[in-house]
């Protein structure tokens, strides 16, 4: 094949030449080419390998069923790997690589597996690389790795931008040929409200690329002069370069367009892909049909194409597929190619036609051989000439490019995207859209219509139909005149016998016709299970070409129709869409956005570093100078609040305000330990359980008010308490006279803990705030001197005298300043979560490092909290099962280690000693371990079977992550202060 | 399953604002109800094919839970009730 640009036609610039480069060779195009177009121009046939065998290949398609000519377009963080060069528009300054080759698209060493091939059949990989098994990782997995793939996936992070849109329309036309443009006129001058959607950069689908002529003039001039009127109503969208990829519940419809995937330098102030989601009241499909190539042997060397995609070639780009063109046909179209090539003065060395008798008339001059079929092809990487075969006589025809038809298959995947199947048309030979009610219409040769007036007319009868059923009144126009139209007709061909040489089904993915009996013969001639032992239509193109072909010859072997082999499952999408479209905006910050406390500028000023807790940074600890590590940090943070006073932000934890006549009531169902008869201006410890009996999530609850309530919930559990009590008012007891709200990101909240505590507080408050004014769990409203009305709650997660101080966002920094300045007579430290957590370990006070979903109230030694006087509460009723109760369940306690030196660290199990680590010898677990200061050793929280009847016990903490064995001593969990005399000082 | 919710406070909603919890057709049981209710009641569900009440959370919107009566083999949505409105049409 010789591919060469004619010197005059096509619907390109010949003015706007650009220049572009493939495998690094510089090359030109014309504005208006594809990249595929502008290739063929430049004679460039190979431009790729196949996966498997590594055989060379050439363009096959002028559309997105392109199964061959995938390259990796752009360089560097911009590559885009597996772009179909068939409907990528060329620019100046492309780049494009092929792919799946080494060291070079001309000599590639994997061709080899081509004179393997007798051993990579359909399913080799589960039979050859069987034994021995260990050498499947090491060397078969790699070495496939290797040899398989298409194009990489680069590291470098994408510096292009992508967003998400919802459109809402009364029309939606997928589509824009002559079916979809004459379906959108009619609709758009009913007043309709349309949106058309194009995978192509140029509206008008087959009009651009039929050698057909309407009242004279080529069909182009007719889609210019629509797109016009489209485009000058206002109640129409043009979507070119847009994919309509899914169809969805409630006709919505997924499409993504290609904004600036065609331009050189693409500005960031624009997203390159943008993803539409369009509610459309009633849709139209308008996709048109896909030729059918033909499996003869040897039908995929370069220069072997379908007929249709050389019409298209030779009308729309200006560009011969070749100076000596054959045509294979099982149908008119065939002819008609012909006809297009021989008036573009491109000579046809013969049309080899499967069928014995057709009416359809050759070009003058060129040789029909009827009754013929092809069965190899000669040449290496371009085609040479073709071996026809007749009654046994087997004849060499030269030819540089092969143009094959088969007949036509409606495109009707979106249609099939919500579980209906196709149907089988006797009539039409092919499967067709299967009805799908009112919401999704299909029209033109979508719908096996395949003359120009019948789609002109098919287009307009449906979006009449449809704007009348809208309450639009529609009036069609006079349809165009179509100049010498004849229906096309084929005889469905889907196996051409006698192949001297490997006939293929799927060109991607090398399979040919003889995987498809071995797939039969080992038992796998359902289509659904052919299609995975094979692998046909697997492959990026999802066997756009290929599946009818292998349904038909499944169906051909096994002896029945077509419609009793069926198709494949039609999913979303109906081409591969990137992963920067779909997620969007949604990535960075966007996606996990940075939750920053009211009191964040506090801790930095004061030096924090931070631990990122769900959304949250937190402040972790705060370094000081002459420290090492974090540990140093933590230990001083932790001294100086026993012996003095420190600073915490405990803002992240969930508030939330609760109002109401039943408030008192509603809490009382949600809380296991009884809360109905609170004090206002008392704080107490709350515990919700979730229904089966174990523990939700611990926090306070504070009566502010008769009729209002303040909560707090852990940081990780604010959203899941929210949620639950929303279900519980609404769903489970609507009756129930309650407001709620979230608070947490109104308050700012700050821990003052240390001995020295009340007197920091102090200087910020006028009231009384001594041990008998403002007792434990004393909860009430206070002004700060400085006129802020603040909360102030005596409430304790570190076993010292504390205050939690709530005050309005906003005031939070200045208030904690004033507190630092305040303290720093008294030696005030900022404290962070570590010492948080260090705090309230040595006081044996639990997180959900012990809540982890497995703990009941009194596996945690809480469980005189439950209150199984009240009449109800959530997991109450469950509380009580026997499971729940048992005598031998892993109750929480305290470790020691033996030797002092020794750390514990949480996850360890616990074994008796002289046991083995083994399941059945597991006695528990340490949920929480950490240096306590104070002690001067490692101490940890953990569930142990009895554990509370087993204080003195030496038990071994077996951790083999990493690999150590400690031996600890069972205790109290509380390891300082056990009267709680600080708490109340 | 659904594209679209009509919330009956906030109207048609894509179904991304909602968060499923699952099986609403469910009540409660009384609280010295037979441990076989409870039992039920807690962890035995049904995963009908065709029509199921569920409990759709309006997360991104009014924060009401919705029931939400649809088909799981079709996705046809029948009805859109508020939850309180439907536990007292349970109880009445």
């Amino acid at each position: 094949m010789t591919g060469y640009r004619l010197s005059s036609g096509g619907l390109v610039d010949r003015s706007k030449s650009l220049s572009f480069t493939f495998d690094g060779r510089p090359l030109r195009g014309l504005a208006g080419d594809t990249l595929a177009s502008a290739l063929l121009a430049n004679d460039q046939l190979l431009v790729g390998r196949s996966f498997k065998y590594h055989r060379p290949r050439g363009i096959v398609s002028a559309g997105p069923s392109e199964p061959n000519a995938l390259v990796t377009i752009g360089t560097g963080p911009r590559s885009d790997a597996n772009t179909k060069a068939t409907v990528a528009e060329l620019y100046g300054g492309l780049t494009a690589r092929s792919q799946n080759r080494w060291p070079s698209l001309g000599f590639d060493i994997g061709a080899v597996n081509g004179a393997l091939s007798p051993f990579l059949g359909a399913g080799f990989y589960y039979k050859t690389f069987m034994w021995p098994k260990q050498f499947w990782e090491r060397v078969y997995e790699p070495f496939i790795r290797r040899a398989a793939g298409l194009g990489r996936a680069v590291l470098e992070r994408d510096p292009e931008t992508y967003e998400k849109s919802w459109a809402h329309c009364d029309l939606l036309v997928v589509g824009a040929g002559p079916a979809g443009l004459m379906a959108a006129l009619t609709a758009a001058r009913a007043g309709l409200r349309v949106i058309v959607a194009d995978e192509d950069f140029r509206l008008g689908g087959s009009l651009l690329s039929t050698s057909e002529t309407i009242d004279g003039a080529p069909a182009s001039i007719l889609a210019d002069r629509v797109v016009a009127e489209l485009q000058a109503l206002g109640n129409v969208t043009l979507l070119s370069r847009t994919t309509v990829f899914g169809w969805y519940d409630d006709n919505v419809f997924g499409a993504v367009e290609r904004v600036q995937k065609h331009v050189a330098e693409p500005s960031l102030k624009i997203a390159s892909e943008r993803v539409w989601r369009i509610v459309a009241k009633r849709a139209l499909l308008a996709t048109g049909a896909e030729e059918r190539p033909l499996v003869f042997g040897g039908n995929d060397r370069p220069g072997v194409m379908m007929a249709g995609a050389m019409t298209t070639y030779a009308e729309r780009y200006g560009v011969a597929a070749g100076k000596q063109v054959a045509i294979f046909t099982s149908g008119s179209a065939g002819y008609r190619t012909a006809h297009a090539l021989a008036a573009k003065g491109i000579s046809v060395a013969a049309i080899v036609d499967a069928r014995a008798e057709a009416a359809d008339q050759a070009p003058d001059g060129v040789r029909v051989i009827r009754s013929a079929s092809i069965v190899d092809t000669k040449g290496r990487q371009r085609l040479r000439g073709i071996v026809v075969e007749r009654s046994g006589f087997e004849e060499l025809i030269a030819c540089d490019a092969l143009g094959m038809h088969g007949g036509w298959s409606p495109v009707v995947h979106l249609a099939c995207q919500r579980g209906a199947r196709p149907a089988w048309s006797e009539e039409l030979k092919a499967f067709v859209a299967p009805d799908v009610g009112g919401g999704l219409r299909v029209i033109g040769a979508a719908n096996g219509v395949y003359t120009l007036s019948g789609c002109f007319n098919d287009g307009a009868e449906k979006a009449a139909a449809i704007a009348a059923d809208l309450g639009f009144s529609a009036s069609r126009g006079a349809s165009p005149a179509i100049d010498g139209e004849t229906a096309p007709s084929f005889t469905a061909l889907w196996y051409v016998p006698g192949a001297k040489s490997k006939a293929f089904v799927d060109f991607q993915n090398d399979v040919h016709a003889k995987d498809l009996g071995l797939a039969l013969r080992e038992g796998f001639g359902h289509v659904e299970h052919a299609k995975r032992y094979t692998t046909s239509g697997m492959a990026t193109d999802q066997g756009k070409l290929s599946n009818i072909n292998a349904v038909g010859i499944l169906a051909g072997m096994r002896g029945v129709s077509p419609a009793d082999v069926g198709t494949t499952t039609f999913r979303p999408f109906y081409t591969p869409v990137s992963f920067g479209a779909l997620a969007g905006t949604a990535r960075d910050e966007h996606a996990t956005p940075a939750r920053k406390s009211p009191l964040h500028g506090w801790a930095m000023k004061n030096g924090a570093t931070f631990v990122e807790a769900g959304l949250w940074h937190r402040s972790a600890w705060f370094p000081r100078a002459g420290e090492k590590t974090w540990r140093d940090s933590v230990d001083r943070e932790v001294l100086n609040v026993r012996a003095n006073v420190g600073l915490c932000d405990v803002s992240t934890l969930g508030k939330i305000e609760v109002f109401g006549p039943d408030a008192a009531e509603f809490l009382n169902r949600l809380y296991c330990n009884p809360v109905l008869k609170l004090p206002v201006g008392k704080a107490r410890y709350g515990l919700m359980l979730r229904e089966d009996g174990f523990v939700f999530d611990d926090g306070t609850v504070s009566r502010l008010a008769d009729e209002h309530f303040f909560l707090t919930t852990t940081t990780a559990m604010a959203g899941a308490v929210m949620a639950h009590m929303e279900y519980c008012a609404q769903a489970l007891w609507p009756d129930l006279d309650v407001r709620f709200v979230s608070s947490t990101d109104q308050w700012a909240q700050l821990a003052i803990a240390g001995p020295k505590a009340r007197a920091v507080l102090q200087h910020l408050v006028d009231e009384d705030i001594s041990e008998g004014a403002l007792p434990f769990l004393s909860a009430r409203k206070v002004v700060l001197k400085t006129g802020v009305s603040a909360r102030l709650f005596r409430i304790s997660f570190s076993g010292e005298l504390a205050f939690e101080l709530a005050v309005p966002a906003g005031y939070g920094e200045a208030v904690a300043d004033q507190i630092m300045e305040a303290g720093r007579p008294h030696d005030i430290c900022a404290y962070g979560v570590e010492a948080l957590n260090v705090l309230r370990l040595e006081k044996g006070l639990l997180t959900h490092a012990e809540f982890d979903g497995r703990v009941t109230p009194d596996d945690a030694g809480l469980g005189r909290m439950l209150s199984m006087q009240k009449t109800d509460f959530i997991g109450k009723r469950l509380s009580s099962r026997y499971g729940l109760t048992a005598a031998d369940r892993m109750q929480l306690v305290g470790l020691k280690p033996v030797d002092a030196d020794k750390d514990m660290r949480a996850g360890a199990h616990l074994l008796k000693e002289g046991t083995k680590p083994s399941t059945l010898n597991d006695q528990g677990w340490v949920s929480s371990a950490g240096f306590s200061p104070v002690l001067g050793h490692s101490i940890a929280l953990a569930f142990l079977k009895s554990g509370r009847e087993r204080y003195g016990e030496k038990v071994i903490v077996f951790d083999k992550l990493r690999d150590q064995e400690i031996l600890a001593e069972v205790c109290d969990p509380v390891f300082v202060d056990p009267q709680n005399e600080k708490l109340k000082a | 399953m659904a594209s679209l919710i009509t919330c009956p406070h906030c109207g048609v909603r894509p179904k991304e604002e909602f968060a499923i919890r699952g099986d609403a057709s469910r009540a409660r049981p009384e609280p010295l109800a037979p441990d076989d209710a409870w039992h039920d009641y807690v962890y035995v569900r049904a995963n009908p094919r065709g029509r199921t009440f569920e409990h759709w959370h309006h997360i991104a919107g009014c924060r009401r839970f919705l029931v939400v009566e649809r088909d799981t083999a079709t996705h046809e949505v029948y009805s859109v009730v508020d939850a309180a409105d439907f536990a007292r049409r349970a109880e009445g």
